[in-house]
């Protein structure tokens, strides 16, 4: 049914149930907005109504409505732009603003901050009603996420991602009135908490209260020691992400220039995570195949992603036996890094630093996980976001969009499309299930894109031919619906052979440390193109084919599953519970 | 005893109304407020002369709740229920419960307090002639024994359920509901019946009635009374409530620092499902219902709809953007009906009397009773239950018997903190919901503080400022950050440190945060300060420009002085604690203004008036 209303004088149609601030959007006018934050894509929308920056003028109604929350009714009159709409906005904003720090030239989220741009926006220069700020302790206990809570604005956008989208419920608004503020219960320390430091916090967070702990410094320190091999990998949603941050349009494939920009950084290697990814395939592929054809501890479930790693620790300690023993791809990188290509170039493991460039906050926290290191020394040193390149980059003085492409140094920097694709939902299974179908059938199959498992869905299901084998597959991203999927599999409602799970909405492409969309559907689509454009643009396509890891199991780790394999690329989960 | 039909319940009304019992009965107000002045022990001093005197089978002592009479609590009434007489005694301690008894219903006793019964004690439903008050909400309350089910039901309780359950429909019940013309006594004065109207006709099999007993403004005590004094009326009307709009769960939120209302609610619910007034096929009627009670944690803002469900739910007591209304999405998500003590309190005395006869009490627009918190500088602090258009000038003046001590009345705040200031000038209005708004206060949950000239407004506004940024959920802007940017500049004005544009300033923070917040609580907090504004400009502006305050309430703004009058007794210097003050014996004294922290001592001990506060 459609609604007829008229906002600033114009008439418009809109369906029953919908907002003065949808209504308004169809008419081109923008209403601002602060609280509210939606992402179409996920099915996601935080209506919380509650910074009241987008009130506005109803007639008949005595006081204004906020348009994000306000339904649409027949014959309404809106205006968004009368002088009581207008002054009552730039009150709320100043009131805001009176709350908060005013460190915008050293915060982190400068020039990406809402609060900020809505600042600019609606051109307010001083604040009218100053007063005591809110302070609180900062949190820098974790390795990934900083929290800074004089930042925060009450907008409860990061709870929502927490509770609703994720349910790992850490966050939530603690204490009443002024006092207000959204924090683990009791005010707790974030690593004394079940968070899993997915970061979908950090890209909900308008301002700069939750940012990713920042480790660029550590970077540019090894970078300038003489005594040490430096060497990066890139993880697979870097390169279709990195380039937003330079201005290219979302969807740009940046893979040439970032590795150019890596190499004149310093760094004496530019590899890549993809290798890595291609070498899980084969360790994980092998498990699955195994334990399939033993029908042993079905489903397995995947285990790249840290974030999902430490939600089933804490929220199914039950289910630990599940997922594959592989370690995630950054975790094998360093591994094989600190072992197979030192001994190679002759460097002792404790004088090579690997630094990742992550899409995602957990890979900090991954790294820092004991079972990770290897007599003392972690496989991975230093772990930074896309962001964070991104920030040395323009730091380095480096002008990315005119750099000219640069090819990732071999062997770890050799990979396929199959390993590209990992960064996005359900890349992992269908580079698994490339491998499978090979290795069951025992021959070299041209058809392999599986669309069934692609896409922005929350919950995909496939069914695969794979030789005899009729292969229930399903992928999973955002805990919320792994959660959901997990019940089932606990209620024995679902019978999966293998499922494939990503802790961020939508993959990689949609991790805590990629440059913030601001709930922009379209940008994480175009990121996800890209990746499969990736993928298409490989002359090989399969993990199992790739040369250098041929070369890798030949020269050091024998077979898939052998005892080297498993000392160096396997691990195990520890029951955490709640 | 077991109740399962209109007939059940018309003998246990007979059996309790004509059983035997003593020519005198006394009733003993067992309120938390009677609790707290020692009623407790003058009626263990009762019970213990009653013993020795072997008087247990002449007298019988009703437990009862408030009688209304705060002022003059610890409260008893003696009474013969076969000649009509009666006692009121107030004040009244242990060691004069033996001449009471002495004079028994020839008193009354010499040496005690007697209250006037007529003036100040009504016992009518209808208001009778020359009487200011009606007992509508407060039938029961004073007069029974609440934890006594047979005198609830032999006052007439249950019999409007009974007639509900078998003899109306759903949706006669709603109409006359509607055509009574109830008003949700929570404070916003919604009509019940659409409330309940919107309910029933969503299509939910599964629906909740709540009642909500979190009262909490400032000063206001009537939900109280009602639960500890006549917990079986809410019980009723709840069940009548939930045949209206179908629903077959009862929720009483409940505040936890209110233990006996609890106490007592808890033994209504028990006997209640013992006879079987509540669960399954009440009256034979097919009509099952049940009642759960919910405690709240004691914020003030779960008072508000949405709150109060999230808060049952187990979530963070904070409101969230209305629609969906309750009664469309409630708690789970059902349709729910969300009315306050009060409301229910009247809902049987309508079914019983029907509409037109509720509509011929109070005015047009808001038919029936008020009860009224009277508290502050009012002499008689009490709990008083008026038809609505009452002026109140009879309320403060008459039922209240003007203001302490001889002081002027300077204005009223009605409405708690979401409410304003009402002066002299409005003292004829006839009150009812409407007329509070149009002067810029409101009816609220009937808290009504009488303030005297004594008091400085802006030091009034700020109290109730206060009060509300400590219950402020902290959820939306103008509440959570306005209103603690307004209670620093009033704190500003009284300290002296504030200017004209402070006062300006105020002005439009107050406009935006009454159109901006989400939820009542942040709509009106802006009230007190907004009404005294508009009433007592000049205060404000004494506060800013001269640096005074002119009721001499703020302590920063006040000086001391020592005037001619000084013999130089020395009694304030010795009284100071900062020797702020010096002078020989004998000779005129001298305050130090940099030293004295204007505690007042000096002011309270000078035996000749020669301190001087300005």
């Amino acid at each position: 049914m459609q609604v007829n209303l008229t906002i600033n004088g114009r008439p418009v149609s809109v369906e029953a149930g919908s907002t003065i601030l949808e209504a308004a959007e169809k008419l081109d006018i923008r209403i601002p907005t602060l609280c509210h934050f939606k992402m179409d894509c996920f099915n996601v929308e935080h209506r919380n109504g509650s910074c009241r920056i987008c009130v506005v003028e109803v007639k008949g109604r005595p006081n204004l409505a906020p348009a994000c929350s306000t339904p649409v009714t027949e014959g309404m009159e809106v205006k968004t732009n009368s002088l009581r709409a207008i002054n009552a906005r730039r009150t709320i904003l100043d009131l805001l603003l009176s709350d908060h720090p005013k460190d915008c030239l050293t915060c982190a989220k400068n020039l990406n901050c809402q609060l900020q741009a809505l600042a600019q926006e609606m051109g307010l220069h001083h604040v009218l009603f100053k007063g005591e700020q809110s302070t609180y302790p900062k949190d820098h206990s974790s390795k990934a996420i900083a929290r800074d809570l004089d930042k925060c604005i009450m907008c409860r956008r990061c709870e929502t991602a927490c509770n609703v989208i994720q349910t790992v419920g850490v966050l939530s608004a603690v204490n009443r009135g002024f006092e207000a503020v959204v924090a683990p219960a009791n005010l707790k320390p974030l690593a004394e908490t079940e968070c899993v430091f997915c970061g979908q916090c950090v890209q909900a967070c308008p301002v700069g209260a939750l940012t990713e702990m920042d480790y660029k410094y550590p970077v540019w320190r090894a970078l300038n020691d003489n005594t040490k091999t430096v060497v990066v990998q890139t993880a697979p949603a870097v390169r279709v992400a990195i380039g937003e941050a330079f201005g290219l349009p979302p969807g740009s494939i940046s893979t040439g220039k970032m590795v150019a920009a890596l190499k004149l950084m310093g760094f004496d290697k530019v590899f890549d995570t993809d290798f890595a990814a291609d070498l899980t395939i084969m360790e994980e592929t092998t498990e699955i195949v195994e334990r399939i054809t033993r029908n042993e501890n079905l489903p397995i479930l995947t285990s790249c992603c840290p974030g999902w790693v430490k939600f089933l620790e804490h929220q199914f300690p039950e289910l630990t036996y599940m997922p594959s023993s592989a370690k995630s791809p950054q975790q094998m990188f360093g591994a094989i890094a600190k072992s197979y290509y030192a001994q190679k170039i002759g460097v002792a493991p404790e004088n090579m630093v690997v630094v990742s460039v992550m899409p995602c906050l957990s890979k900090k926290y991954e790294a820092s996980r004991e079972e990770f290191s290897n007599n003392g020394v972690p496989d991975v040193d230093i772990v930074i976001s896309t962001r964070e390149l991104a920030d040395m980059i323009k730091e380095a003085g480096i002008m990315f969009d005119e750099l000219e492409e640069a090819q990732y140094d071999s062997p770890l920097g050799d990979s396929t499309g199959a390993a590209v694709i990992f960064g996005v939902t359900g890349g992992v299974l269908e580079a698994a299930l490339r491998t499978a179908a090979d290795w069951i059938s025992g021959s070299d199959l041209q058809k392999i894109d599986f669309t069934a498992v692609r896409g922005l869905d929350g919950i995909k299901e496939a069914t695969v031919k794979v030789g005899d084998l009729e292969l229930r597959a399903a992928v999973c991203s955002g805990l919320g619906n792994a959660r959901k999927l997990l019940e089932k599999i606990k209620q024995g409602e679902v019978n999966y052979h293998a499922i494939e799970i990503m802790a961020c909405p939508g993959g990689c492409i949609n991790g805590g440390g990629q440059p913030y969309h601001h709930g922009n559907s379209d940008i994480l689509r175009k990121r996800m193109e890209a990746l499969y454009r990736a993928d298409k643009d490989l002359p090989i396509r399969k993990s199992h084919q790739n040369p250098a890891i041929k070369q890798l199991y030949a020269e050091f780790l024998g077979e898939p599953g052998s005892h080297v394999a498993h000392t160096l690329l396997h691990t195990t989960y520890v029951k955490r519970g709640k | 005893m077991k109740i399962s039909s209109p007939a059940d319940l018309a003998r246990a009304a007979e059996k309790e109304n004509t059983r035997p019992r003593p020519p005198l009965r006394i009733l003993v107000s067992m309120g938390t407020c009677g609790i707290a002045a020692g009623t407790a022990e003058v009626l263990k001093e009762l019970y213990r002369q009653i013993k020795s005197r072997n008087l247990e089978n002449a007298v019988e002592i009703s437990e009862v709740g408030c009688m209304g009479l705060c002022y003059a609590e610890p409260v008893m009434m003696l009474l013969d229920e076969q000649n009509g007489k009666r006692f009121i005694y107030g004040n009244v301690n242990s060691s004069q419960v033996s001449a009471i008894l002495d004079a028994g219903i020839n008193g009354p006793a010499v040496g005690t307090t007697t209250i006037e019964r007529n003036w100040y004690y009504p016992e009518n439903e209808t208001p009778a002639d020359g009487e200011l008050q009606a007992r509508i909400v407060l039938r029961n309350t004073g007069r029974i024994n609440p934890e006594s089910l047979e005198q609830y039901i032999a006052s007439g309780g249950y019999s409007a359920l009974a007639k509900a359950l078998t003899t109306m429909k759903s949706q006669e019940v709603i109409d006359l509901i509607t055509a009574a013309g109830l008003r949700g006594r929570g404070g916003g004065g919604f009509p019940t019946g659409r409330k309940w109207q919107f309910a029933a006709d969503q299509k939910n099999p599964e629906k909740f009635i709540i009642c909500n007993a979190d009262e909490g403004d400032p000063g206001a005590f009537m939900d109280r009374a009602v639960l500890e004094g006549d917990p079986h009326s809410v019980l009723e009307a709840m069940a009548i409530g939930g045949y209206a709009i179908g629903a077959h769960q009862g929720v009483i939120y409940i505040r936890a620092e209110y233990p006996l209302a609890v106490k007592r609610l808890e033994n209504a619910i028990r006997q209640s499902r013992e006879c079987g007034l509540l669960g399954k096929n009440i009256f034979g009627s097919g009509f099952d219902f049940d009642i759960e009670i919910k405690f709240g944690a004691g914020a003030f803002v779960c008072g508000e709809e949405t709150a109060l469900i999230h808060s049952i739910e187990g979530k963070r007591g904070e409101p969230t953007v209305k629609p969906p209304f309750p009664a469309v999405q409630g708690l789970w998500g059902k349709p729910t009906v969300v009315n306050n003590v009060e409301t229910f309190a009247c809902i049987a005395a309508i079914v019983r009397k029907g509409s037109d006869w509720f509509r011929s009490i109070g005015t047009a627009g808001s038919p029936g009773t008020k009860v009224f918190a009277l508290a502050g500088k009012v002499a008689k602090v009490g709990l008083v239950e008026v038809p609505m258009g009452m002026t109140l000038r009879d309320i403060i003046f008459i039922i209240g018997n003007g203001i302490k001590n001889n002081r002027k009345f300077k204005a009223v705040q009605t409405g708690g903190p979401s409410g304003g200031c009402i002066t002299a000038k409005n003292l004829d209005l006839p009150i009812d919901y409407e007329s509070l708004k149009s002067i810029g206060s409101m009816m609220g949950s009937g808290g009504m503080i009488v303030m005297d000239e004594d008091d400085c407004m802006v030091n009034i506004a700020k109290f109730f400022l206060e009060f509300t940024l400590d219950e402020s959920c902290g959820k939306c802007t103008p509440c959570r950050v306005g209103n603690r940017r307004m209670y620093e500049m009033l704190e500003k004005i009284t300290s002296g440190t504030g200017t004209m544009e402070t006062i300006e300033k105020l002005k439009i923070l107050s406009h935006t945060i009454k159109d901006t917040a989400l939820c009542g609580l942040g709509q009106t907090s802006p009230n007190p300060v907004l009404s005294t504004m508009a009433n007592f400009e000049d205060e404000y502006i004494a506060h800013v420009t001269e640096n005074r305050c002119p009721a001499g309430v703020c302590a920063k703004l006040i000086r001391y002085t020592i005037s001619d009058r000084c013999v130089g007794c020395s009694l304030c210097s010795r009284g100071c604690p900062v020797n702020a003050i010096s002078g020989e014996r004998k000779q005129k004294h001298v305050i130090d203004p940099d030293k004295c922290i204007k505690c007042g001592v000096c002011f309270n001990v000078c035996k000749f008036h020669a301190v001087e506060k300005n």
